[in-house]
């Protein structure tokens, strides 16, 4: 292996890693709300085998001798040894946590733990020591071989298509034999079909040894670690397995197969077959062991069938998954992206065939398809709260329930990586904030456990993330005193309900009396507004005071294509996110040197494209105001033509431009020139609301005192600026 | 030498899954060439499981339509394998 290929690898690794230690945490959390699933014990011992393995072939020795312990203390779980509870969850929870550490760890280049890592290793592992078979086993017990040789018995049959994927079977065996002494090998033939009915390149046939070694069991399977997935691979110490050979019954000839290394005859398969669709009762630990080892020699039998069950397979495969570099679906997108706009120049020439028409469609297919390639489900990162909020409230001392709906709605992955650390805020600041204590929550008659809700729902083009709490509401009264405080609201103004509660999202707000560990410090609200702003996104709250408080984000699906509304000031195209814009309207004569007009007996202040970019010429005698909506709040851009809906590829601007403000990115127009997409809420933030920033927060009514100073100038019919 | 000369297959170079497909075809053809004959596998230089159960299959066709199958010649490679098979030069099991 280069230097290269080891990257890569690594990196592999490093994806790998991370997801088994979600898989992990997810595992342990379920295991918690029901304690009696074999299965998810199972699935926890194997995501740690898997990481201690992959992380031994690294040759990263703290990873392996860290998750040794766990995956000792999950097998004692995972033969009824050791009883599920809460202690042992909440010992196994930061381990995952310390997990994750170790492998960022590596992913910065280093190879060992710090004296740190070392430390917290010690105590979490200190803290396990009590669930360990054997409880005084020291903190750092070394994979302890049994002394000597031991001989195992391995039937191993790779899956149909191990030698497709560059697999070689013989070289495991070939790799065995370096490990210990092959005292006896059978090269099962018996699935060969007929040579002229042969796929040449699917796997028929199998290995059974007999394996002397002084390797220990995890040793052995570790070769197989790559293949485990569709193999079969059966691992058992030549003693126990002639106890199991002694307890079958008389029709199952595993004892043979493992023994001898012998057949599987038609009959004997036809039996288990049928003993399948039969179903077969549970409560029989050795008859499992039989059907699952019958059961596993299907796929061999199922490659030697016709073409037409191939086809069956081939449609199983569909829906496995690929991993591909994210750059490459970047490249990808962005030259779908390149086919959009010239489609849509296309669509600008008039009368256009019926051929046209069709490329049209399926440009617009294959953008949809594209698109969709790079949506996931934002059910993972949703599930990730559940250990939020199991950890909140046990430091908080809170009865929550979390309920999670509406995890399979998809999003664009970048969003979902970036939604993640706001939606954590808000999640704790529910717990902390919102939801009462529990003696609390009986004083007012409420049921003792509180209740989050996280739902993800489409809505229109955009997804809808609501994070609603049955708590306290917000309390009107003390934000307004806080405002007032903090300088941010004049005292004596009259706000709406709704201006009062988007104060939380000011900067330095913060109206929790006691700075709790978990937030209350002050930072929080206006940090996730502004996450939210930055990926195009709306915060809203709603709230009913003593029943509690809905916290809503509304987000695009996607970064890399915007429905855009498209206008020109002088020579420049400027694209306004079609999402942004409410109504396009005249600019009524005789508002120059204005900044306010009058829309429908309201106040609407507006600010001329041509100024903000600093565009020469004339204006021409008809200009146009484009409404938009921000933060709940109208304002107007003022352009000189209007020329429709289209479709946007956003590219970023380049870096000698990252400074430019008021636009968020460009894109170019099918005849070929450049239009600059326009950051509203910059645009907005700047030169609308700039009177309420340039007072210094003073009075938050002081664009609001401006606008009725215009008014006083405006011709009659303007009225007072309350639909703000 | 007494009786006919037996039909003979040189196989050379890779007998791996790379070649697999087009060796398997080649010796289907081949098994079709008489009532006796002989695979010469010195040329072998890499074998791998793709390329034992191509052997592994003409084998079995052989003996299913009867007819008289001889792999000579064994190459390193070949000799290789088949020791980490635990398969005699004639393909049967060899415990």
């Amino acid at each position: 292996m280069n230097d290269d290929d080891f990257r890569d690898a690594l990196d592999t690794f490093l994806t790998e890693a991370r997801e088994l230690v979600q898989d992990f945490e997810e595992g342990l959390l379920e295991l918690e709300s029901a304690p009696d699933g074999p299965e998810a014990v199972r699935a926890l011992f194997r995501a740690m085998h898997t990481l201690k393995g992959s992380a031994g072939l690294f040759g990263l020795n703290h990873l392996v001798s860290f998750t040794h312990v766990l995956e000792s203390v999950l097998d004692e779980l995972r033969e009824g040894r050791l009883q599920v509870s809460a202690g042992l969850v909440s010992a196994l929870l930061p381990c995952a946590d310390h997990i994750t550490a170790l492998v960022d760890g590596v992913a910065e280049g280093r190879q060992e733990s710090t004296a740190a890592e070392q430390e917290v290793s010690a105590r979490l592992l200190a803290g396990l020591a009590p669930f360990q078979a054997g409880a005084v086993s020291p903190p750092h017990p070394a994979p302890a071989p049994p002394s000597g040789p031991r001989t195992w018995l391995l039937s191993i049959q790779f899956g149909p298509d191990c030698l497709r994927n560059g697999m070689d079977p013989l070289s495991f065996v070939r790799y065995l034999a370096r490990m210990g002494t092959v005292t006896r090998l059978v090269t099962r033939t018996d699935a060969l079909p007929r040579a002229d009915e042969a796929d040449p390149e699917v796997c028929y046939l199998g290995f059974d040894l007999e394996f002397t070694s002084d390797a220990s069991k995890a040793d052995i399977e570790s070769v197989f670690e790559f293949v485990r997935d569709d193999s079969t691979i059966r691992i058992l110490p030549s003693d126990e397995a002639a106890e199991l050979i002694a307890a079958l019954e008389e029709e199952d000839r595993l004892g043979d197969l493992l023994r001898r290394g012998g057949v599987v005859t038609d009959r004997e398969l036809a039996a288990a077959l049928a003993k399948q669709h039969a179903g077969e009762s549970a409560g029989r630990p050795l008859g499992e062991i039989l059907v699952e080892e019958q059961i596993v020699q299907r796929p061999v039998v199922e490659a030697a069938l016709s073409k037409q069950r191939k086809t069956a397979e081939g449609r199983v495969q569909d829906t496995q998954t690929i991993r591909v570099f994210a750059s490459r679906l970047d490249k990808l997108i962005d030259l779908v992206g390149e086919l959009v706009i010239a489609q849509s120049g296309v669509a600008l020439v008039d009368g256009h065939s019926e051929e046209q028409a069709h490329v049209l469609r399926l440009v617009e297919e294959v953008r949809h398809t594209a698109l969709s390639l790079r949506m996931v489900p934002i059910g993972t990162t949703l599930r990730r709260f559940e250990r939020v909020v199991r950890d909140v409230c046990v430091e908080l001392g809170k009865d929550v329930d979390l309920v999670i709906t509406g995890g399979d709605a998809e999003m664009d992955k970048a969003l979902v990586e970036r939604i993640g650390d706001p939606l954590t805020h808000l999640v704790r600041n529910a717990l902390d904030h919102g939801i009462e204590t529990r003696a609390e929550r009986e004083r007012l008659g409420k049921p003792p456990r509180g209740r989050l809700a996280l739902n993800a729902s489409h809505d229109a083009g955009s997804i809808v993330i609501e994070i609603s709490d049955d708590g306290r509401g917000l309390d009107r009264e003390r934000i307004l005193a806080k405002a007032v405080e903090r300088g941010l609201v004049a005292r004596g103004d009259t706000l709406s309900d709704q201006e009062v509660f988007a104060l939380i999202f000011e900067p330095g707000f913060s109206t929790a009396e006691t700075v709790s560990n978990l937030s209350g410090r002050g930072v929080g609200m206006d940090v996730v507004r502004g996450a939210v702003t930055a990926l195009r996104g709306s915060i809203d709250v709603q709230t009913t005071p003593g029943a509690g408080t809905v916290m809503q984000i509304r987000l695009p699906l996607t970064l890399a294509i915007i429905d855009g509304f498209l206008v020109c000031a002088g020579d420049t195209h400027f694209i306004v996110p079609l999402d942004r814009v409410v109504e396009c309207v005249e600019l009524p004569a005789g508002a120059s040197g204005r900044q306010f007009m009058d829309l429908r007996e309201q106040a609407l202040p507006f600010v001329r494209l041509r100024e903000v970019f600093g565009l020469g010429g004339q204006p021409p005698r008809r200009q146009s105001v484009v409404v938009i909506e921000h933060a709940g709040q109208r304002a107007g851009l003022v352009v000189d033509q209007l020329l429709g809906q289209s479709q946007t590829v956003i590219k970023p601007l380049g870096k000698l431009f990252q400074d430019v403000r008021c636009v968020g990115g460009s894109t170019i127009l099918g005849n070929g020139s450049i239009a600059l997409i326009l950051d509203i809420d910059a645009l907005v933030s700047q030169y609308i609301a700039r009177d309420r920033r340039a007072q210094n927060r003073s009075n938050l009514l002081s664009s609001m005192a401006d606008m009725s100073s215009a008014e006083r100038l405006a011709p009659a019919g303007t009225s007072a600026g309350a639909g703000r | 030498m007494t009786g006919p000369v037996p039909a003979r297959l040189e196989i050379e170079g890779e007998l791996t899954i790379i070649s697999a497909a087009e060796h398997h075809e080649r010796l289907l053809r081949f098994l079709t060439g008489g009532p006796d004959l002989e695979i010469g596998l010195s040329g072998v230089i890499e074998l791998d499981t793709a390329g034992l159960q191509v052997l592994l299959m003409a084998r079995h066709e052989a003996r299913r339509r009867d007819l008289r199958l001889r792999l000579t010649e064994h190459s390193p490679a070949v000799r290789d394998v088949l020791a980490l098979a635990w398969l005699t030069p004639d393909l049967e099991a060899a415990a």
